[in-house]
């Protein structure tokens, strides 16, 4: 077959590129997102609580995912009575596919993206609300009121907060004027860096991130105390464990966009000795993505859950008009300086 | 620039498979055990009752299309910022406008009470 | 065949396949899940015109929210308790002559068309070019789409409210 046309002409190359860039994406989402994020939050949990948390597979704890992992894959797989079974199944791979595609627009190191798409963000927000339709799903397909209800109430959540979330990265489009997040990084810090609307955009972009991960303070679809896990109480194994990894990958994701946004992505205020370019860029972007990640987890350690009208009034009554308004704010200053 | 989305594709589907590997490797390994109490949905312990589908309220779906609306309001605001720069007053009042009209069904929303959840 | 006529086949049957799968499902949950590949397939599309805004936009409010809609409704109505709902009716031989005639007259058209690749090269259609669009030539249009939104939105919400 001729394949030629977009794919260049020798396609079997970019093909098995595309293959093993994706494969080895997913393979860091799948590590340091769950494996190790999931190991963090016991460990820093247990260290604001004053205890030690998991210490004894492997040094200090940290094969203890791994092992959790091994262990899930010898459960008992019960697809609840009368279940819509191929509804449960690709529920958990939709929630788990749409965290990984977040991480195509994300620069790690200079040159070290996988598109440099030029409607980058826009991708991003487009993306991040696969999940909600996952949620939604796997909430009904398990014949169970509980689930349903955490996965309506989920949804309801997730969507009211997709709105300042974009604002937030409107705002960040209109001082660079552009979508693609490579372009983004290269402008930072931007003349207007630590003027209010930036300061108050990514404060917002914080919160509605917490928010769309379902973390404390948001976390009621899925409160411990009152329904079970919400929309994922009847998944056992490994469908379980899908749905953690576009839990803890979609958090990352948010940090990750966060740091690329906001932070400056994989510039360094300084250059580390022995690494060149490449490997300077990619610690200074995991170290960053890694810090509003523990953040995120400390702030949900600290705080109480809101109820659901709170939960809802914020984001509708305070989120949505500040950041309105914010968003006039930065075009002002946009057309005033020019 | 279709290149681009053809990586997103590949990636969706590589990420689909590698996610379903797991499922596939736990079909074959665990137990398979199932009887009918095991596999009754989870409430705390009790017998459920009734149906697993009753009717919800209203207030969901004026969330759904409140956030739906908007949804589309920013898609607008896309392409503005990305042009703000070089077009100047212009596009700033324009944007005024637009971010007017739909601040003023922000606040019918609200007061009409479709953003209340009770 | 080039790679471009390949992902336009691989397209077109994901469209095909899940527009009928939601018009033939007894179920309307299936119905509306299958609404997904369905939009996604005409996202993907999209890019074969070298129109990526409209792919982006198409997956953010297509799929993300006015899927997301659409199971809310379903989910808040007699849809969801498994009720079955009825594929065929007494009336299929009429329907198949309706089809068959409006298939025939959609092909004869169609096949009149002078289909062949634009003369020069296309416009560059990206966000800036949108933008530039948007708010120059066709400003008008611009705000009378947010006239049209906050119109629907206060439709809605008297609707609603009118049940309460």
């Amino acid at each position: 077959m001729g394949l030629g046309g977009f794919l260049g002409a020798v396609w079997q190359v970019e093909l098995v590129r595309m293959v093993v860039l994706a494969a080895v994406v997913f393979s860091f989402l799948a590590v340091g997102g769950p494996l190790f994020l999931v190991l963090a939050e016991r460990k820093i949990s247990a260290w604001i609580q004053a205890r030690v948390g998991p210490k004894h597979v492997g040094p200090h704890g940290l094969l203890q995912t791994v092992a959790d992992t091994l262990k899930l894959l010898y459960k008992e797989n019960i697809v609840p009575h009368r279940a819509d079974v191929v509804l449960f199944s690709v529920a958990p791979v939709l929630v788990a596919v749409a965290a990984l595609l977040d991480f195509v627009v994300i620069p790690f190191a200079p040159g070290w993206v996988v598109r440099d798409l030029n409607v980058g963000i826009l991708y991003f927000a487009a993306v991040s609300s696969l999940t909600v339709i996952g949620i939604l799903t796997g909430g009904w397909a398990s014949n169970n009121k509980y689930s349903l209800l955490g996965g309506l109430r989920s949804a309801a959540q997730m969507v009211s907060y997709e709105l300042p979330l974009g604002f937030s990265l409107l705002v960040v489009a209109t001082l660079t004027g552009t979508l693609s997040t490579v372009r983004i990084v290269e402008a930072q810090p931007y003349p207007a860096h630590f003027y209010p609307p930036v300061i108050v955009a990514a404060l917002v972009f914080l919160t509605a991130a917490t928010a769309e991960a379902n973390r404390i303070p948001f976390d009621l679809p899925e409160a411990e105390a009152e329904l079970v896990a919400g929309y994922f109480s009847e998944y056992t194994p490994m469908r379980f464990a899908l749905f953690q990894l576009g839990e803890y990958g979609s958090l990352l994701a948010s940090s990750a966009l966060f740091t690329t946004l906001f932070l400056g992505g994989w510039k360094g205020p300084f250059a580390l000795p022995g690494l060149g370019p490449v490997g300077n860029g990619l610690v200074w972007f995991l170290g960053k993505t890694y810090a509003v990640v523990f953040l995120l987890m400390w702030v949900r350690w600290t705080y109480p859950r809101f109820r659901i009208d709170q939960l809802l009034n914020i984001s509708w009554k305070l989120l949505l008009p500040v950041s309105m308004v914010n968003l006039l704010v930065a075009g002002l200053l946009v057309v005033a300086v020019r | 620039m279709p290149l681009d989305w053809a990586y997103v594709a590949v990636f969706a589907l590589v990420g689909a498979g590698m996610a379903a590997l797991p499922l596939g490797i736990v079909w074959l390994l665990a137990p398979r055990s199932a009887y009918p109490q095991k596999r009754i949905p989870y409430e705390s312990g009790i017998v459920p009752f009734g149906e697993a589908w009753s009717q919800f309220h209203v207030r969901y779906y004026l969330f759904g299309l409140a956030f739906l609306l908007f949804d589309i309001e920013v898609i607008y605001i896309y392409p503005w910022a990305v042009v703000l720069r070089e077009l100047g007053w212009f596009a700033f009042v324009e944007m005024l406008i637009f971010l007017g009209v739909l601040g003023v069904g922000l606040a019918y929303a609200w007061k009409k009470g479709a953003l209340e959840w009770v | 065949m080039n790679a471009e006529a390949l992902a336009f086949y691989a397209l077109a049957a994901m469209v095909l396949v899940g527009g009928v799968l939601v018009v033939q499902s007894r179920n309307l949950v299936h119905a509306a899940v299958s609404l997904v590949p369905t939009l996604l397939g005409v996202a993907g599309l999209y890019v074969l015109l070298h129109a990526e805004f409209v792919t982006a936009i198409q997956i953010l409010i297509y799929v993300g929210a006015i899927t997301v809609l659409i199971l809310f409704v379903i989910l808040l109505t007699e849809g969801a308790t498994g009720l079955r709902v009825r594929q065929r009716n007494e009336q299929v031989p009429l329907a198949l002559l309706v089809c068959g005639g409006l298939a025939v007259l959609l092909l004869g058209v169609l096949g009149r068309v002078p289909w062949g690749p634009p003369a020069g090269p296309m416009p560059p259609y990206n966000p800036g070019a949108v933008g530039r669009s948007l708010l120059m030539p066709y400003v008008l249009a611009f705000e009378v789409a947010s006239l049209v939104i906050l119109a629907s939105l206060v439709g809605a919400i008297v609707i609603a409210r009118r049940e309460k």
